[in-house]
Order: structure tokens, then C-alpha cells, then sequence
């Protein structure tokens, strides 16, 4: 369970912005800036976070369908940041995406059937006639029909057509998979379907899934561990029951603050933060958030926070707990507070 | 349709079984009826028709010999033996239009078939790989584009010798920069498509990438394109005839029976006036139909 499988470590992406006819670097959107994690085998990292707080990139540049600007993305101790495009082809046999959009990823041209072989065509595994079979095998594990092969996308319903996109992305066997908001674009039942679908299929395969939403309970459902990301950093990485039993970083309170909780009676203590999030393109000095947070400090302006435990696997990256424990374990700056 | 699936399975060649071609693309079967509902672009097919039917059957159809005529038939009004009238040397008029059909076809398929060829290729490179292989490819379009396309093509002939072939490559060139450019800019539309990054992901090549996920999703502008310029390709080539670049005489080229009958525009009106009519009816023909694809194949114009 404790082996990693992934290891992420300070991974950047900046997007250049240009201007003239030089294409002069005039600025870059920082998507994701400087961002570590590591997954285990086996286990669902959820990644939540606002739109726009570099979720899907994460996920884009751990797959190099974008090309991390730096940083290290190391699969099974190989760093795949440094691959050339033919070693990448040979890797993602390994790591596969499930996608957003049901309606957007899936080729209006093909068959289900040819869709579903294309990966194991492309890697050369087995022959046409145990594609045929493994495809027919596959259709059947995710809930539709074998005779479904000869038809075209378009035939089908948007949580039909993201079991298909499931059933391309298990085609290899792959050890991880990039599940980058697979139901947001569903309806609330078909969600449960699909959710409940990848939680068989992981238990069955022993996969280990990195799922990026911005559905709360979704992610609560299906991750083991979760990650809050916010303008392009990790502010907070916890087990799921402790981080939503008890966030401990200001943002990720305000965000656990607005799940809607089915029970009217319910007094809840919404913290409603002020303001925009500030654009990636100026991100604020020090802490990211200091221009929303209620409990900022002055350190939090000029420093950066660095992401570390303070309670038992509960990584947060913020001041505010930082001077909290130096006040009670005294006044030594270096030592760095586990088991608090 | 058939069409469709032999470059879907390009790389990758499989059997087509029966079964496959009868659910084939939804689209098509969406924009086959609605063409069919379309009266105007159903004009333009039939025309079309009736002009690949003669260029087939043209030595059946043609009543008189379409290269000798009787001298002392010429100039002849149209009359119950000649139905179009005779040209200043007694070759029946109608004769030479219809043989005339069968050039103009070929003009048209072969001078596309180049440009759609040349133009494609560019193209594709060009929206896929971007960077400075799309700017050299599209200043280069940009130079094609400055000049006139008539006189890009009087240009490419004088170099070249005047004969029909050569005016067939000459429009053929002339016509390269309007499918690279459309190509162009539906490559770059359907590479931003969340399946063509899917195809990444699952490990095809660029090569793959190309030929099963972009190309068959960019077929429709193509199409229409090809259609419209078979059109403009024909009228251009029968300038160039027009010209005494072309089709060198006897060959019944409309453009060239143009030319040969314009001196006589007083004495014999119909000689002049018939090829006209025909390279009209023909550009006007591909032009509706291909009008009607457009419209048929935006799914916004959809119900």
C-alpha cells in the first residue's frame, strides 16, 4: 500500500504569454507552480480545487500531453519528464486519462469497437482476434453490450459514452490512470454509476487512480487520500476522513464550508471568502492567499509557506499553523513539527 | 462513404464487413438527406449528372464526327440535321460540346485532384505542426494568393509549352493555396479536440494521429471545397484555351471552340454561343451543389 507508484516532485508549468511578431515572452499564466506529490500503489489521490487552479494540467502534464516546464514526474522510480516522445509512446501503455468531456473525446469517425482496440493496436498486444475478444471482454466489464462494437459514438448517452472512454483506457491494463473530472459532465444518477464503476474496476484490477474534481463528495466517495490545489499549489494534502473531518489550512476550511450538507435543520458555518482568486498570470507574493485569507499574518505576504506535516500524514503549507507551533514547542525555527 | 472508411482504416487495414457499412456515419446519411431536400443542390447534381453522363457516353451521344466537319456544311444555323448548327469548318456544334465534356471533366478532376493533393498535404503539416513550418508553408500560400490566379496560371503555362496537360497542372497549382488554407484551419480546429489528445495518450503516432483522428473529421469543408473549385477550375482551364494555351486544335475544348468561333460572332452566333452556355451550365452546376453540401454539412443549419 505505502509504495509509491507516482512521485511528483516540484513540478511547474508556466504558459508562456507572447506578444509581436517576435513572439517576445512578455509574461507566463503560472498553472502550476512548483507542486510536489506522490502516489501510492493501489490507493485514489484526489486532486479538488477551484476551475482554473492548475487540476487539469497536473493531470496533463503527469500524461507529458503538456510539456511540464520543470520538475520531476518519476513512474516506478523513471523520471518521464526527461523521456523522448518515442520512450513517452512506450510508457503510456502504463498511464492512461479518462477524460472531461464524454461528447469531446471520443472520434465521431470510429467504431466503438475500433476506438477500444486502437491502444492495443498501437502497442502491438496480442492479435485482431484477441483484440476483437478483449474488446467484446471490456464492453461487458463496463456495462454495455458486446454487440455495441460496430456502432458509432454518436448512438450513445453521455454516461454511456464515458464508459467507453473507460473501457479505451483499461484496453492496456495500465497501472495508473489520470481520471480528469469523469462525471462532471454527467447527470447526478449516471455520476454514482460511473464513480461506483471505477471503484469496482479498481478493486478488481488493482488500479491506482489519480482523480481530479472539483465535486467534493465525489472525490470524498473515491479517494483515499485528497489534495486542495489552489492557484497553482498544493495547499493541503490529507487522508480523506481527516481532511474533511478537519481541514486545517484557511482555504480548504472555506471550501469544506460550502459543501451543502441534505439537512435544512443544520446550522452550518459558512466562512465566505472575499474577493476574487487572484490571476495566475500576477500570482500575489509570499502565501497565494494571503489577499483572501482572514487569518493572514505579516510573514505571509513576503514568504513563501512550505507544504509539510503538522499533524500525522496531514500536510499544510501555511503560517498560520507554522507560528501556532513554534509559540507552543518554543522557539526553535528548524525543527519540523511531526505528531503535533 | 466508402470513402470515409478506407481513410479511417488507412493505417491500419481491416476487412470492411457489411454490417459496418450499413451503420457507417451517421453525418453522411444526416447530409445526404438533407442535400436531397435542397431542390437548388439537387439542379446543380442533376447537371452534373447529365454532364458525366455525356463526357461517358460521348461517341454514342455525338451525332457527327466532333474533329472533321463537312466543309460545305459550315456555318450552318442549327437545323434538324445539325441541332446546334455547324462551326466555320461544317463540325457540328453539338458533337464538339458533348466530346468537349469529357476534357472538361477530366480538367476538372485531374487540375483538383493536384491542387486537392498539394494543397491538403501543406496544409495538414502546416495546422498540425505549426511553428515555423506553418509560417514558411503560409507565407509561400501568401505569395500564390498575391497574384491573380489567371495570370499565375498564364505564367506557369508559358514556362511550361502550351498543351491541355499543362494547363490542367497550371490551374492545378493555381488552386493549391485554397485547400491548403481551409485545410489549415480545420486541422487547427479539430487538433484542439479533446479526442485527438485522447489518441495521444493512447499511444499513436503522429502519422496515425493524422490519418485516422484529424483528416476524416476535416473531410466536409474539404469536400465542399473540391466541389466548388471543379467549378472555377473548369472555367479557368477554358480561359487558358480560350488563350490558345490549352487544348490545341482540333481537340473540342470549350474554351478553344470559344476562340475559334469569336471571329464569326455575326455570321454564326450559335457557335460561339453554345460552348458558352455549356461551361456556364457546368461551373453553375458544381457551384450549387457545392453551396448545398456547405449548407447541408453545418450542423448548425441542423432541423
Amino acid at each position: 500500500m505505502s509504495e509509491s507508484i507516482l512521485e511528483v516532485k516540484n513540478l511547474i508549468k508556466y504558459f508562456p504569454i507572447t506578444k509581436g511578431i517576435l513572439s517576445k515572452p512578455v509574461g507566463a499564466v503560472k498553472a502550476i507552480d512548483d507542486i510536489s506529490f506522490t502516489i501510492n500503489k493501489g490507493e485514489t489521490l484526489g486532486l479538488v480545487g477551484e476551475s482554473g487552479c492548475g487540476k487539469s494540467t497536473t493531470g496533463r502534464c503527469i500524461l507529458r500531453l503538456l510539456e511540464p516546464t520543470s520538475g520531476q514526474i518519476l513512474f516506478n522510480g523513471q523520471d518521464i519528464a526527461k523521456l523522448d516522445s518515442s520512450e513517452m509512446r512506450l510508457l503510456r501503455k502504463d498511464i492512461q486519462i479518462i477524460f472531461q468531456d464524454p461528447y469531446a473525446s471520443l472520434n465521431p469517425r470510429l467504431t466503438i469497437g475500433d476506438m477500444i482496440a486502437e491502444p492495443m493496436r498501437n502497442f502491438g498486444i496480442g492479435t485482431r482476434k484477441t483484440q476483437e475478444k478483449r474488446v467484446q471482454e471490456l464492453l461487458e466489464i463496463v456495462g454495455l453490450s458486446s454487440y455495441h462494437t460496430s456502432r458509432y459514438p454518436h448512438e450513445f448517452s453521455g454516461g454511456q459514452r464515458q464508459r467507453i472512454g473507460i473501457a479505451r483506457a483499461l484496453s492496456v491494463n495500465p497501472k495508473l490512470i489520470v481520471c480528469d473530472e469523469p462525471v462532471s459532465a454527467l447527470d447526478v444518477s449516471i455520476q454514482a454509476q460511473v464513480i461506483n464503476l471505477l471503484k469496482d474496476l479498481q478493486k478488481e484490477f488493482s488500479l491506482t487512480l489519480l482523480f481530479i474534481a472539483h465535486d467534493l463528495s465525489v472525490v470524498k466517495h473515491i479517494s483515499n487520500r485528497v489534495a486542495v490545489m489552489y492557484l497553482g499549489r498544493i495547499v493541503e494534502l490529507a487522508d480523506y476522513k481527516n481532511l474533511y473531518k478537519e481541514p486545517m489550512h484557511p482555504y480548504s476550511q472555506a471550501l469544506f464550508s460550502a459543501i451543502p450538507i441534505p439537512n435544512p435543520g443544520l446550522k452550518k458555518n459558512r466562512i465566505l471568502l472575499e474577493g476574487d482568486v487572484p490571476s495566475p498570470i500576477n500570482p500575489p507574493s509570499g502565501c497565494n492567499f494571503h489577499t483572501r485569507c482572514p487569518q493572514a499574518l505579516d510573514i505571509c505576504r513576503h514568504e513563501k509557506p512550505v507544504l509539510k506535516e503538522h499533524k500525522t500524514k496531514h500536510l499544510v503549507s501555511c503560517h498560520n499553523l507554522d507560528s501556532e507551533q513554534r509559540r507552543c514547542k518554543g522557539t526553535d525555527k528548524t525543527s519540523l513539527p511531526i505528531n503535533y | 462513404m466508402k470513402t470515409i472508411k478506407d481513410i479511417n482504416t488507412g493505417t491500419t487495414p481491416q476487412p470492411l464487413t457489411d454490417e459496418k457499412l450499413e451503420i457507417a456515419g451517421g453525418l453522411w446519411q444526416d447530409t445526404f438527406k438533407r442535400l436531397k431536400k435542397n431542390k437548388i443542390a439537387v439542379f446543380g447534381a442533376i447537371i452534373i449528372g447529365i454532364l458525366f453522363f455525356c463526357a461517358i457516353f460521348a461517341p454514342f451521344l455525338a451525332p457527327h464526327d466532333p474533329e472533321n466537319g463537312l466543309l460545305k456544311d459550315r456555318q450552318q444555323p442549327p437545323s434538324e440535321k445539325y441541332l446546334l448548327g455547324t462551326d466555320s469548318q461544317g463540325r457540328d456544334v453539338l458533337s464538339r460540346i458533348i466530346h468537349g465534356a469529357g476534357i472538361s471533366v477530366q480538367i476538372g478532376v485531374i487540375s483538383v485532384g493536384i491542387a486537392l493533393l498539394i494543397g491538403t498535404t501543406l496544409g495538414v503539416l502546416s495546422g498540425y505542426y505549426g511553428r515555423w513550418i506553418d509560417v514558411g508553408i503560409m507565407r509561400l500560400v501568401d505569395i500564390m494568393l498575391a497574384f491573380p490566379t489567371i495570370l499565375l496560371a498564364l505564367a506557369i503555362v508559358t514556362v511550361l509549352g502550351p498543351s491541355l496537360k499543362n494547363a490542367m497542372i497550371a490551374v492545378g497549382i493555381v488552386n493549391i493555396p485554397r485547400f491548403a488554407r481551409i485545410v489549415r484551419a480545420s486541422v487547427l480546429s479539430v487538433k484542439e479536440t479533446e479526442y485527438v489528445e485522447a489518441s495521444k495518450a493512447i499511444g499513436c503516432t503522429d502519422m496515425q494521429i493524422i490519418f485516422r483522428h484529424v483528416l476524416p473529421n476535416c473531410l466536409a469543408p474539404i469536400i465542399v471545397q473540391a466541389t466548388l473549385t471543379i467549378g472555377t477550375a473548369i472555367l479557368e482551364a477554358a480561359g487558358l484555351s480560350f488563350l490558345g494555351l490549352g487544348a490545341q486544335p482540333p481537340m473540342p475544348e470549350w474554351g478553344a471552340m470559344l476562340a475559334d468561333s469569336r471571329g464569326y460572332l455575326r455570321q454564326a452566333p450559335w457557335s460561339v454561343m453554345y460552348p458558352g452556355l455549356a461551361i456556364m451550365l457546368t461551373v453553375l452546376g458544381f457551384n450549387l451543389l457545392g453551396d448545398g453540401l456547405r449548407d447541408a454539412l453545418d450542423p448548425r443549419l441542423k432541423e
